[in-house]
C-alpha cells in the first residue's frame, strides 16, 4: 500500500515569535515538524512495518527551508518525500489541492495520514479538504487504529475524553492525534540512513492549481499580551486561603 | 435580507452558554439570523434566544420525528441541506468538538473559507479575528467566497441580550449567569408582545434517503461512542474544561496521581473543572483529555488556578486567554509567576486543601 503522510513545518513551539510587516512574522527561528504530524508519520511506518511490499511517502507543502521537516520524517522511518515548493504559505484551501495533486501525481494513496491541527495556524481543516478532493471519508483526531483488509477501525476523540468509534473504507484521510503513539526519537543510524533518501522536488506553480475564488488571507498580526499585574497573596496559609476566597467571590465573581 | 445561520449546540438536552456569546457576535451581521438544532424541541429556549436576537429557529430532524443519530457526515450533511434551502450562505458554530467535526466538513464540500476558533468577526470587511501562532499574536483573517464559515471560540465573546428592556437586559448579562453548564434559569418577562410569537419554528426534515451517504461525500460508520466513565478513578470532576468558569490545574508539582484527589476535591467545591500539564500527563498521572496547553485543550476559563505548574511557554499558549490565572508555587522564580494576576508562594499540598475548606464554609453558610 501507499501511504503518505502530510507533514508541515512549523516554528518552534518554544520560539518566540516577532511580527515583521503587517501580516507576518521574523522566519529567522528555528521551525520544526508540527507535533502532531510526527504521531501522522509515527503511525504510518508502524503501519508499513505490518504491511507487505508498502512505502511511506512524507509530503510538505513550505519553502526550501521545509526540507529539514521531511528531513526529520525520513529519520522517523517515511521511505522517501515530496516537496512542493512556495515562496509564501498557501491557505489551507490551496494547499490541500496542492498536496492532491502531488500525492496524485506520486501513486496511489491507500491511507493519507495527517496531523489534527498545525500548531502555528490551527486551521483545524487541512485533512477534510484534502479528503474532499480525493473523494476520501476523513476521520479527524485519531487517537486509536487498527486496520482489517480493506477497512479501518478508529477511535476519534471528540471533546472531554468522549470517543467515536468509526469504520471507514479504504482509501482514507486519518488526522493523528496525540496519543495515538508515541513517537520516538531517531537512532543515529537512521538519522545517516536518512541522509540518502529522495526528496523529489516540485515547483508549485508546474502543479496548475486554479483558484477558485474562495480563499483565506492573513491581512494583519499583532501580537497578543493579555498585561497583568501580578500581586502577592500573603499571610499565613488560612489567611491566604481566605483572601484567595474572597477574591474568587467579589473580583472574580466565580463562587 | 442577508441571512445568518448558527449551528446551536445541546449538549445532554440543554443549551451550552457559550451559544449566546455567539449569537451575540453574529448579531454584528445585522442580518436575519437563523439558529439551528439538531434533534432538539426548540420550544423550551425559544424565549432565550429570541431574547439573545435569533430570529428564526430550524429545527432538524430525521424523518417520521426520528432522531439524527450522531454521525459527523450526516449531520453536516444535514446543516448543509438546511443552509441550502433558506439560502443561507454565513455559517457560525462553536469550536468545541461538534463544530471541529461539522464546520471543516461543510467548508470541505463548499470549497468554503473557515476560520476556527474566532474571537471577534468584522461582517463588512469579512474578516475575522483569532489567535495564530499559539496564541502569541492575533491574526485579522479575510475571508473571500461565496459561503463563509466562522468557528467561534468558547466563552471569549460575552452575551448581550437585545430583545429585553434594559432593566432585564441587566439581569441577564453573562456574570448572572452562573456556571456554564446550566441554562439561564429565569429569563425575565419582556414588555415585548411579539416574543410571545417570535421566533417562528420552522421544522426541517430530513429524508431518509438523503442521509445514505453516496459518492463524493462517503459515509464513515459510527460503531460507537464510548463516554468517559464518570464512575473511573480517572473521573477528577464533572465539568467539562472547555466549558468551565473555573479550572483548576495540577502539575509536576503534585508529585503522584493519588495527590490530584486534592485538586477534585477543591473543585468540588467550587465546580470547576480539573486540568493538568504535560508533565502530570506524560507521567501518567491523569488522562490526556485533562492536559491544558498548545498540544491539549485551548481553554478560557474566568479564572484558571494553577498548582505546581511552572509555567512553559506551552502550557501557556493552552490557558493565557484566561480572565484571571492564580499561581501556587513554592518558587517565585517559576515563569507563572510573571504571568498571573495573583500568586502564593507555598506548598499547594498547604494551600489547596485549606482553600476547600474555607470554599466549603461559605457554600454551607
Ligand atoms: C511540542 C511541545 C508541546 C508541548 N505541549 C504542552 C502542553 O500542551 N501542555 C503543557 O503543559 N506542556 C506542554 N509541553 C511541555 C512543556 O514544555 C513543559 O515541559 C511542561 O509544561 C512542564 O510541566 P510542569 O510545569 O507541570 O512541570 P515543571 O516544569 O517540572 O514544573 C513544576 C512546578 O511545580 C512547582 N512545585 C513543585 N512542588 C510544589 C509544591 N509542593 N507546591 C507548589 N509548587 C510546587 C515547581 O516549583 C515548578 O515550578 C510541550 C512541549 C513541547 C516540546
Ligand atoms: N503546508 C502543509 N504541508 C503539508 N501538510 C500540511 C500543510 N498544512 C497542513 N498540513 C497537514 O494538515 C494538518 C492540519 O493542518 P491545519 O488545517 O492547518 O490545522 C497538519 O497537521 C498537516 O498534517
Amino acid at each position: 500500500m501507499q501511504i503518505y503522510v502530510c507533514v508541515k513545518h512549523v516554528p518552534d513551539s518554544a520560539a518566540n515569535i516577532v511580527i515583521s510587516g503587517k501580516n507576518s512574522i521574523d522566519k529567522s527561528i528555528p521551525f520544526l515538524i508540527n507535533p502532531y504530524d510526527e504521531h501522522a508519520v509515527t503511525e504510518a511506518v508502524k503501519l508499513k512495518k505490518s504491511l507487505k511490499k508498502s512505502e511511506v511517502v512524507a509530503v510538505c507543502l513550505g519553502t526550501d527551508d521545509a526540507e529539514k521537516t521531511l528531513r526529520s520524517a525520513m529519520e522517523m522511518g517515511a521511505d522517501r518525500s515530496i516537496l512542493i515548493m512556495v515562496a509564501t504559505g498557501q491557505d489551507s484551501i490551496t494547499t490541500a489541492k496542492a498536496l492532491k495533486a502531488a500525492i496524485e501525481s506520486d501513486g496511489e494513496p491507500g491511507i493519507i495520514f495527517t496531523g489534527r491541527e498545525s500548531i502555528d495556524d490551527v486551521g483545524m481543516q487541512t485533512m477534510f479538504r484534502i479528503g474532499k478532493a480525493f473523494g476520501f471519508p476523513v476521520a479527524a483526531n485519531v487517537v486509536k487504529f487498527s486496520i482489517k483488509g480493506s477497512k479501518v477501525t478508529v477511535e476519534s476523540e471528540r471533546e472531554g475524553g468522549i470517543r467515536d468509534v468509526y469504520e471507514l473504507p479504504l482509501p482514507c484521510v486519518l488526522a493523528a492525534g496525540r496519543g495515538l503513539n508515541t513517537p520516538e526519537y531517531p537512532t543515529f543510524p537512521q538519522i545517516v540512513k536518512a541522509r540518502r533518501k529522495q526528496i523529489k522536488k516540485i515547483d508549485f506553480n508546474t502543479l496548475g492549481i486554479e483558484k477558485i475564488g474562495a480563499a483565506m488571507e492573513v491581512v494583519e498580526l499583532k501580537p497578543f499580551v493579555k498585561k497583568r499585574c501580578p500581586v502577592e497573596i500573603k499571610g499565613t496559609p488560612l489567611v491566604a486561603a481566605e483572601k484567595l476566597a474572597k477574591i474568587l467571590h467579589e473580583e472574580a465573581k466565580v463562587i | 435580507m442577508e441571512k445568518t445561520g448558527i449551528f446551536i449546540e445541546i449538549a445532554n438536552g440543554r443549551i451550552k452558554n457559550a451559544n449566546y456569546g455567539m449569537i451575540t457576535a453574529a448579531r454584528g451581521s445585522n442580518s436575519e439570523l437563523y439558529a439551528f438544532v439538531i434533534n432538539f424541541k426548540a420550544e423550551k429556549i425559544k424565549k432565550k434566544l429570541y431574547a439573545h436576537g435569533i430570529d428564526k429557529i430550524i429545527e432538524i430532524r430525521a424523518e417520521n420525528d426520528f432522531e439524527m443519530a450522531w454521525n459527523p457526515v450526516s449531520w453536516s450533511k444535514a446543516v448543509m441541506e438546511a443552509m441550502n434551502a433558506f439560502d443561507i450562505h454565513i455559517l457560525l458554530a462553536l469550536t468545541t468538538g461538534i463544530g471541529k467535526e461539522l464546520l471543516p466538513r461543510i467548508a470541505a464540500e463548499l470549497d468554503a473559507p473557515l476560520v476556527m476558533d474566532c474571537i471577534g468577526i468584522d461582517f463588512d470587511k469579512k474578516t475575522a479575528e483569532t489567535f495564530r501562532y499559539s496564541g502569541k499574536t492575533i491574526a485579522t483573517v479575510k475571508l473571500t467566497g461565496m459561503d463563509l464559515l466562522f468557528g467561534i471560540k468558547p466563552n471569549i465573546i460575552d452575551a448581550v441580550p437585545v430583545n429585553t428592556d434594559s432593566v432585564t437586559a441587566v439581569a441577564m448579562s453573562s456574570d448572572s449567569i452562573d456556571s456554564t453548564t446550566r441554562e439561564i434559569d429565569a429569563l425575565p418577562e419582556t414588555k415585548d408582545i411579539s416574543a410571545l410569537t417570535k421566533p417562528e419554528i420552522i421544522p426541517f426534515t430530513i429524508k431518509t434517503d438523503f442521509l445514505k451517504t453516496t459518492g463524493q461525500f462517503k459515509n464513515i460508520k459510527l460503531n460507537k461512542t464510548v463516554m468517559p466513565e464518570t464512575s473511573s478513578s480517572d473521573n477528577f470532576s464533572n465539568v467539562n474544561l472547555m466549558d468551565a468558569d473555573i479550572i483548576i490545574s495540577g502539575g509536576r508539582g503534585m508529585k503522584n496521581r493519588e495527590n490530584f484527589k486534592i485538586l477534585s476535591d477543591c473543585a468540588k467545591q467550587l465546580g470547576a473543572a480539573v486540568g493538568a500539564s504535560r508533565a502530570a500527563v506524560d507521567s501518567g498521572w491523569v488522562p490526556y483529555s485533562m492536559q491544558v496547553g498548545q498540544t491539549g485543550e485551548k481553554v478560557s476559563p474566568k479564572v484558571y488556578i494553577a498548582c505546581g505548574i511552572a509555567g512553559s511557554i506551552q502550557h501557556f499558549a493552552g490557558m493565557k486567554t484566561s480572565n484571571m490565572i492564580i499561581a501556587v508555587n513554592i518558587d517565585l522564580d517559576a515563569s507563572i509567576i510573571a504571568l498571573c494576576d495573583y500568586y502564593i508562594v507555598m506548598d499547594l499540598f498547604e494551600i489547596v486543601p485549606l482553600l476547600t475548606k474555607v470554599i466549603s464554609e461559605i457554600n454551607h453558610t
